[in-house]
């Protein structure tokens, strides 16, 4: 079963269509790439999916249970939006650390006030504080940054930073991790290490949906490839069919323009 | 002389018992204020910023006078009890009122230069709105308003001396007492008292400042 179904997703701003109808589906521990010039609505079908903003219409569904049916309100409520979001992270291009915290308490704000809403965690507070706490610091490890746990955002360069919010977005353990961009704030010599970063974690098949214009990187690192134009799906396949020989038009030239 | 100092220091400790509850209540109230200058509802907003309009567009010392004489004069029971308590208590609802509408300006300009990044950041990591505005957006906040904070305090350890329009015996009033009597000094050196406390202030804020210097905005 996919982890993910999104159908007929549509999101407008007042008379301005952003979405008009995307449906597709990810199974789990596939990558998935979403490329198109800037207004497709790359960035807000993830705004979408992560509820930042609610759909005009559609539904989306995660390991077959509905968290979003615009025909049914009772999916919209805000109290339950917050449980929802949870199956998804949010990478963004900007990364939004919070510059008052250390990476490692970046990464572990959320875990910590999640985790007091167990019902364990009166009796268990310490262990349970000291295990978010190792977690951390392994999740750091992990994007390479084991020397730099108590660093603030601002000592750290913009790659190092993408990385904590890595770090950040994967210590909720969401089911399916979106990228927002993630490399265009970077200068290009930078951006590798971030690449790399989301490349680690597709080899560990973790479920990704990445909004790049990196295609060097979309077409290696992804099983699959959507294009999108005018708020819908143009042209969608694994990614040697889609930049190997687009079939529209549209695809074409976006192509040539971005080589 | 020792009896002036004596009466000076009595006549300052009125003004830093208001300073200290002004600044107590008009703090939090300050805030509260912000959040409904802010507010999505639209008829709050404009009745709160119409309400910040008059305050900040009156004098201080006429709103000190409406509060003390007015529900008396205007035939409703005075709420204030007899004698040097209930001025006070009549001041301190004059300042913190006004002060709450300054304060409210400076958190509001202080919360909306916060990137909207921050909040979604913590939306997309299954915060509350609590939370967020407790764990990620306020300092950031106390941060930034410290500097224009530190202003309107300053302002207030001066204006607490307006209360003597309504006869609370602040420090100018006692040392007025003395201008009757001829003698000048007491008046100049009510001013120490005020560059003394200030100074205490400025040395505060400072403090504040580098003590939050360890991150950036």
């Amino acid at each position: 079963m996919a982890i993910l179904e999104v159908r007929d997703l549509k999101k407008h701003f007042g008379p301005v269509n952003v979405l008009n109808g995307i449906s597709f589906s990810l199974e789990k521990g596939e990558v998935l790439s979403v490329i198109g010039s800037s207004g497709s609505g790359k960035t807000t079908l993830l705004r979408c999916l992560n509820f930042l903003e609610t759909p005009s219409g559609g539904q989306i569904h995660v390991k077959g249970e509905c968290l979003f049916d615009a025909a049914d309100p009772s999916t919209q409520k805000e109290a339950g939006v917050r449980k929802k979001r949870l199956h998804f992270g949010l990478v963004f291009q900007s990364f939004n650390l919070f510059p008052q915290y250390t990476a490692l308490q970046n990464v572990t704000l959320a875990p910590q006030l999640l985790a007091r809403e167990r019902e364990d965690y009166r009796q268990d507070r310490a262990r349970i504080l000291a295990e978010i706490q190792e977690e951390g610091q392994s999740l750091l490890e992990q994007v390479g940054l084991a020397d730099k746990l108590h660093s603030y955002p601002h000592q750290l360069s913009g790659g190092q930073q993408q990385r904590v919010a890595i770090a950040r977005a994967l210590a909720l353990k969401p089911d399916i991790l979106c990228f927002d961009e993630p490399t265009s704030a970077l200068d290009p010599e930078i951006s590798g290490e971030v690449l790399r970063a989301i490349r680690r974690l597709a080899e560990q098949h973790m479920t990704m949906i990445i909004v790049t214009h990196e295609m060097g990187f979309a077409r290696d690192v992804s099983s699959r490839v959507i294009f999108m134009d005018g708020g819908l799906i143009a042209e969608e396949g694994p990614p040697e069919a889609l930049f190997g020989s687009p079939k529209s038009q549209r695809l074409q030239a976006f192509l040539q323009a971005v080589r | 002389m020792a009896v002036i100092i004596e009466r000076l220091f009595e006549g300052f400790a009125i003004n830093c018992k208001l300073f200290g509850l002004t600044l107590l209540f008009a703090l939090p109230l300050g805030l509260i204020i912000s959040f409904g200058s802010m507010s999505k509802f639209k008829p709050l907003a404009y009745a709160v910023k119409t309400f910040v309009w008059i305050i900040r567009g009156t004098p201080l010392m006429l709103q000190l006078l409406i509060i003390f004489l007015g529900p008396g004069l205007m035939g409703m029971t005075n709420p204030w009890p007899a004698g040097a308590d209930g001025r006070l208590a009549a001041a301190t609802v004059a300042f913190v009122i006004n002060y709450a509408c300054y304060f409210s300006e400076i958190f509001r300009g202080g919360i909306e230069t916060i990137p909207k990044g921050q909040h979604e950041a913590g939306q997309v990591l299954g915060m509350t709105k609590r939370q967020i505005f407790f764990k990620v957006t306020l300092l950031q906040v106390i941060k930034r308003i410290v500097p224009p904070m530190g202003n309107e305090i300053i302002t207030l350890v001066k204006d607490t001396s307006l209360a003597r329009i309504i006869s609370c015996k602040e420090i100018i009033m006692m040392a007025q007492e003395y201008t009757a009597k001829g003698l000048i000094g007491p008046l100049f050196s009510t001013g120490l008292y005020f560059l003394a406390f200030v100074g205490a202030v400025t040395l505060l804020m400072g403090y504040a400042e580098r003590k939050l210097d360890y991150f950036r905005v």
